[in-house]
């Protein structure tokens, strides 16, 4: 086929914002999946709820989606927390989060999608914010709005989560409670409590989420579905609990998917995810920056 | 035993004479056979698939397949099924079974999706078009109605796949599933060959899947990826046998009858959307409240239940 120069530079361009959003997307899942080790696979079905909620903001109040999602963010991060302490009580506890847990994750994902369903109806719902639309031209490569914001604030979110692991108590907390939970008993923090408020916070990055999704794409109840192997993907191809490692394979992933749905038709475009995790849990399965 | 019961079922749907009842039956059935293949994986060994879908599909393509360029009667078709499906259960187990349970979980997930893309870009079985599956007005040697074929078929393939769960159940493989489910390493260290063993339940519950769902095309006649992928097959797959009891063969069949018969009921009576939200509910509360499903409800009453 011939190659464009022109549309493998704005493929390419295109697939790196697409891949910050989907840092957006999945370091809510690097945070319980890669950090406690909660497979949570209902976490697309919670950033489907979160772009249900920025669409209600814009579309009721005129407010912002991004700024709605922010005013949102206190209560999922309740939310997270009322999920872990049910979790917690039911399964951890019981030393069963193997199968038990999972399932009890997978129940809620569809409780919640069907339940958006008979809330909302299956139409696509989009959003008005005035960058949907407008494109910075660079030369040849064009970068739209709608993308970048989002692509921004997945930056921010990676960015600010990091710092706040590195450099608060309760950041080092949660990311020493991933290493070894009785030594953090020991230096006088409950383990508990923090893996609830990391699962809060984990839920609350799903409206942030849910908010940029809602500015690239129009939702409609099912396509979580699409990301959860998007999402699983990326943390385990970037290395478990590490931000680094999810953002770099979220550029990658994005940068990979994009090209594959220009050149050869998006219809093979949700494989691409999945393939890159069978190949990377066949090859190395601590991902690129893995402990 | 099971032949009697088999037989006494469909006895009992022919009195009933009304056609619905083998629609209906036939989508139990089906569930029974799907959640007793999976719980070989899922109960007996510990390992959550949720790729059901996939397997489940693969038979019902391979039967569109066939269909197309051949003429063989249904009951072959079936093992073709199975054994495409349970090439692919071996291969995925292949690639993954190594690593932790949670990631198997994820990869079958991710087999879900990977199959049915790929299904839907291959334009001989129509694509994303679907395919046209033209249903016999008879049947070659029993005369009878095509659709009591279907479910008798379907009966067939239920009695055999309630057999081997059973016997599986006591043999040696049975144990050493279960040891696998029990403490992995522990039995590793003991000298259970446990990748072995693992590869042996994936193959054999895709296999199983791939069987139950070879008949799909000649009962809906329609089939496209997005209904035989349909992700309420995943979620009934792992609700019906955690529902019913993941101990021993018998749960899956409580739990599809129950599950698969409530569902019927709300599909007709209100909604089917509400439908799937009714299966996450139940098996939300079952997993918190009654871990061990309803056998392990009724083992606790102090009864001692009859079976094995």
């Amino acid at each position: 086929m011939e190659m464009s120069f022109d549309l493998l530079g704005n493929a390419v361009v295109s697939g790196l914002l697409l891949g910050g959003f989907y840092a957006a997307v999945t370091i809510g899942v690097s945070i319980s999946f890669g950090m406690l080790d909660i497979v949570n696979i209902a976490h697309p079905a919670f950033i489907i709820l979160g772009s249900y909620i920025a669409y209600i903001g814009n579309t009721t109040f005129g407010m912002d989606p991004i700024l709605a999602s922010v005013i949102a963010l206190p209560a999922f991060y309740l939310l997270g927390a009322a999920v872990y302490q049910v979790y917690y009580v039911a399964f951890e506890r019981r030393g069963e989060e193997a199968l038990r847990g999972l399932a009890f994750f997978f129940g809620l994902l569809f409780i919640t999608e069907v339940t958006l369903v008979l809330v909302f109806g299956v139409d696509y719902r989009l959003v008005e914010a005035p960058y949907i639309g407008p494109s910075l031209h660079l030369g040849v490569i064009d970068l739209p709005l709608r993308l970048l914001v989002p692509c921004l604030v997945g930056l921010v979110m990676v960015g600010g989560l990091q710092l706040f692991m590195s450099s608060t108590f309760l950041g080092r907390a949660i990311l020493a409670v991933a290493q070894d939970q009785l030594a953090l008993r020991l230096m006088a923090a409950n383990p508990i409590r923090i893996k609830r408020i990391a699962f809060g916070l984990s839920i609350a990055t799903a409206s942030l989420a849910g908010a940029v999704l809602i500015v690239i794409q129009p939702v409609e109840p099912s396509i979580g579905r699409d990301y959860i192997g998007r999402v699983f993907a990326i943390c385990v191809l970037g290395g478990m609990g590490s931000f680094a490692g999810t953002l770099v394979a979220a550029l990658a992933l994005g940068v990979v998917e994009n090209l594959t749905s220009t050149f050869y038709g998006p219809s093979w475009a949700p494989a691409v995810a999945f393939g890159f995790l069978l190949i990377t849990l066949a090859v190395r399965p601590a991902g690129i920056f893995g402990r | 035993m099971l032949l009697i019961a088999a037989g006494v079922v469909f006895g009992a749907a022919w009195l009933i004479g009304n056609a619905y009842v083998f629609f209906a039956g036939y989508v139990v059935l089906q569930y029974i056979a799907l959640a007793t293949a999976w719980n070989i994986l899922g109960g007996y060994t510990g390992y959550v698939n949720f790729g059901t879908a996939a397997f489940f599909a693969l038979g019902a393509y391979t039967t569109v397949v066939l269909h197309k360029l051949t003429s063989l009667p249904l009951p072959i078709m079936m093992p073709l099924g199975g054994i495409v499906s349970g090439i692919v259960g071996l291969g995925t187990g292949y690639l993954t079974l190594r690593l932790r349970g949670a990631f198997f979980s994820i990869a079958t997930l991710a087999l879900a999706v990977v199959a049915q893309t790929l299904i839907t870009n291959w334009d001989f079985v129509g694509g994303s078009r679907g395919a046209y599956i033209v249903r016999p007005l008879t049947v070659p040697l029993l005369g009878m109605d095509y659709i009591q074929y279907l479910f008798l078929v379907m009966l067939g393939l239920v009695v055999i796949v309630l057999a081997t769960a059973r016997a599986i159940e006591r043999s040696r493989l049975g144990y050493g599933l279960a040891t696998i489910r029990d403490d992995e390493v522990a039995a590793e260290a003991s000298g259970v060959p446990t990748l072995r063993l693992k590869l042996v339940a994936t193959t054999l519950s895709g296999a199983f899947m791939g069987m139950a769902g070879a008949p799909l095309p000649y009962y809906v006649t329609y089939l496209d990826p997005a209904s035989g992928f349909n992700l309420a097959y995943a979620v009934n797959g792992v609700a019906m046998p955690l529902v019913g009891g993941t101990s021993s063969w018998l749960g899956p069949v409580i739990g599809a009858v129950l599950l698969g018969t409530l569902q019927q009921v709300v599909t007709v009576t209100i909604s089917s959307a509400v439908n799937l939200l009714v299966v996450g509910l139940v098996l939300v509360a079952f997993v918190i409240v009654a871990p061990n499903g309803i056998l392990g409800l009724l083992r606790l009453r102090g009864g001692r239940h009859g079976h094995d």
